[in-house]
């Protein structure tokens, strides 16, 4: 059952990349329609459920076994990011207004998808542990809050780089740069809370509720900052996207939705094999075997 | 149910009232040095003003919230409540309301402190304290549950903060605004798009919170 989840998942991931990738690669550079007679927008929504879709059965199909999977994810992720690169720093024309600078969209835009991506995750499986207990959607959780502190971390970073040269200062209080410190803060704090406590059980219902209520919180913050203080740039979609720039777009996303699923795999790996060292009951003494120590 | 477990911890703070003074005296020396920050110019102090008057109000109240367990832990007291055939919701929200009460007390004592040292009076006294309540409601909801959770670790007094600050941001930036707005005037009327921002913030905290305590304390 869970070997034909994850090769449903693999299809669905070459689908949304054939989609998503090739036929516009086709259009641009071979000259060849491979678009199969579907319209634009339906290859955009294959692209984007595929690629969701195929990350939650990734990660669902995961029996914390197999490592040679979550590492062919990585080097197929790492890829994609540095085709995504490549054609973003040396094939795409620069941005009309912004020149060079724009280029770091392309990695930007991307982490900025799938840290919200990864929260969700956690969110989700907060939800299914606080209903069904099982210790697995734990070690998915952990593994899902770190990854998506990382990569809010790495969108604040982004984010002022982008931001000195364009604006002229690193930061600035908009609603969206506001409330990815705010989130990258309050997962953090679960981080931090869950190394505190030692009891699994505890730990696991505890950061099951502190992830639902700080995920409860991202579209308050979002909105009330909106209120406060407003800056940003409109959000981007395909029909204000020119082509030149969907291939390296398209790329970094596909090569950071499969390092995050990589990473996220490896990751819960690592905390599932903790808890069960946890659970174990602890090793006999020599004593209590009947040896002489 | 509930109204027995609001006496029980209306009880347990009126017998540590002492403890009230202490962080009030807390939030007082907290808005005395914010004022070194800014320098003495009045006018920027009084602009400021709200915003003082909130972060002292939101550091008092890691204090009072991380010791609203205290009592609970002492002789594994938290136990033998969750063993009275009652629901472990009136529990929290008798103990929600009653730091709901302590926070908004404290806010309204330090009004009079920041009045002194910023010269930020205002005669709209009504809405003044309608904006402290609703602003301690939002701190106490989320923060009771927070504390049942850092209650129970090591090094409470750090982790709590830590969960509840990124928390209760729209809360805060609520309350000021709001805060600011009735003191340094309302020309466009904005004061009440913030109240319903703090209003839901409440309503969203006071329930969800209250449904998943049951999950916080069972053994």
């Amino acid at each position: 059952m869970k070997r034909n989840l994850f090769w449903l998942a693999i299809a669905l991931l070459a689908a949304a990349v054939y989609c998503g990738l090739i036929v516009t690669v086709g259009e641009q550079y071979l000259r060849a329609d491979l678009s199969l007679g579907l319209p634009v927008g339906a290859r955009t929504l294959i692209a984007l459920l595929g690629g969701l879709v195929a990350l939650v059965l990734l990660i669902v199909a995961d029996d914390f076994r197999n490592l040679s999977r979550p590492k062919a994810l990585a080097v197929a992720g790492a890829l994609f990011l540095m085709v995504g690169s490549y054609f973003g720093l040396f094939v795409a024309p620069p941005e009309q207004f912004m020149g060079d600078i724009q280029r770091i969209m392309y990695v930007h835009v991307p982490t900025a998808w799938f840290a919200l991506v990864a929260l969700t995750l956690a969110f989700a499986s907060a939800v299914v542990y606080l209903f069904g207990g099982d210790y697995d959607w734990d070690a998915r959780m952990e593994a899902s809050i770190e990854v998506g502190v990382v990569l809010a971390f790495l969108l604040c970073c982004q984010g002022s780089i982008w931001a000195k040269p364009t604006w002229g200062v690193w930061w600035d209080w908009d609603p969206r740069l506001t409330t990815t410190a705010v989130l990258l803060f309050a997962f953090l704090g679960i981080l931090a809370l869950r190394k505190f406590v030692d009891d699994p059980y505890r730990r696991a219902m505890w950061s099951a509720v502190a992830t639902i209520i700080a995920y409860v919180d991202v579209p308050i913050v979002y909105f009330s900052v909106k209120w406060w203080n407003s800056l940003h740039q409109q959000q981007s979609n395909p029909n204000t996207v020119s082509k030149p720039f969907w291939i390296p777009l398209r790329a970094s996303a596909f090569g950071i939705l499969l390092l995050m699923t990589a990473f996220i795999m490896l990751r819960a790996r690592v905390a599932a094999l903790r808890l069960k060292h946890e659970l174990a009951p602890p090793p006999l003494t020599g004593a209590e075997i009947g040896e002489s120590v | 149910m509930l109204i027995a477990a609001l006496r029980k911890e209306l009880l347990l703070q009126w017998r540590s009232r002492a403890q009230f003074m202490a962080v009030f005296v807390f939030g007082a020396a907290a808005l005395l040095l914010f004022s070194f920050a800014v320098g003495p110019v009045a006018e920027m102090l009084r602009q400021f003003s709200a915003g003082f008057l909130w972060l002292g109000l939101l550091l008092s109240s890691t204090l009072t919230l991380a010791e609203s367990f205290h009592a609970e832990m002492e002789n594994r007291a938290l136990e033998g409540l969750l063993l009275l055939p009652a629901n472990p919701r009136a529990l929290y929200y008798g103990k929600a309301i009653a730091n709901w009460l302590q926070l908004v007390l404290l806010g309204i004592a330090l009004v009079p402190v920041m009045v002194v040292l910023y010269d930020a009076g205002t005669t709209r006294i009504g809405p003044l304290i309608g904006v402290i309540a609703l602003g301690a409601a939002g701190l106490s909801a989320p923060g009771t549950l927070y504390a049942a959770m850092t209650a129970q670790v090591r090094s409470k007094q750090t982790l709590l903060p830590l969960l509840l600050f990124p928390l209760i941001v729209p809360a805060l930036l609520a309350s000021v605004k709001a805060t600011s707005l009735i003191i340094l005037g309302d020309p466009m009327n904005q004061v009440t798009a913030w109240i319903v921002l703090l209003v839901a913030f409440d309503a969203i905290y006071w329930s969800l919170c209250g449904l998943l305590f049951s999950r916080v304390v069972e053994e």
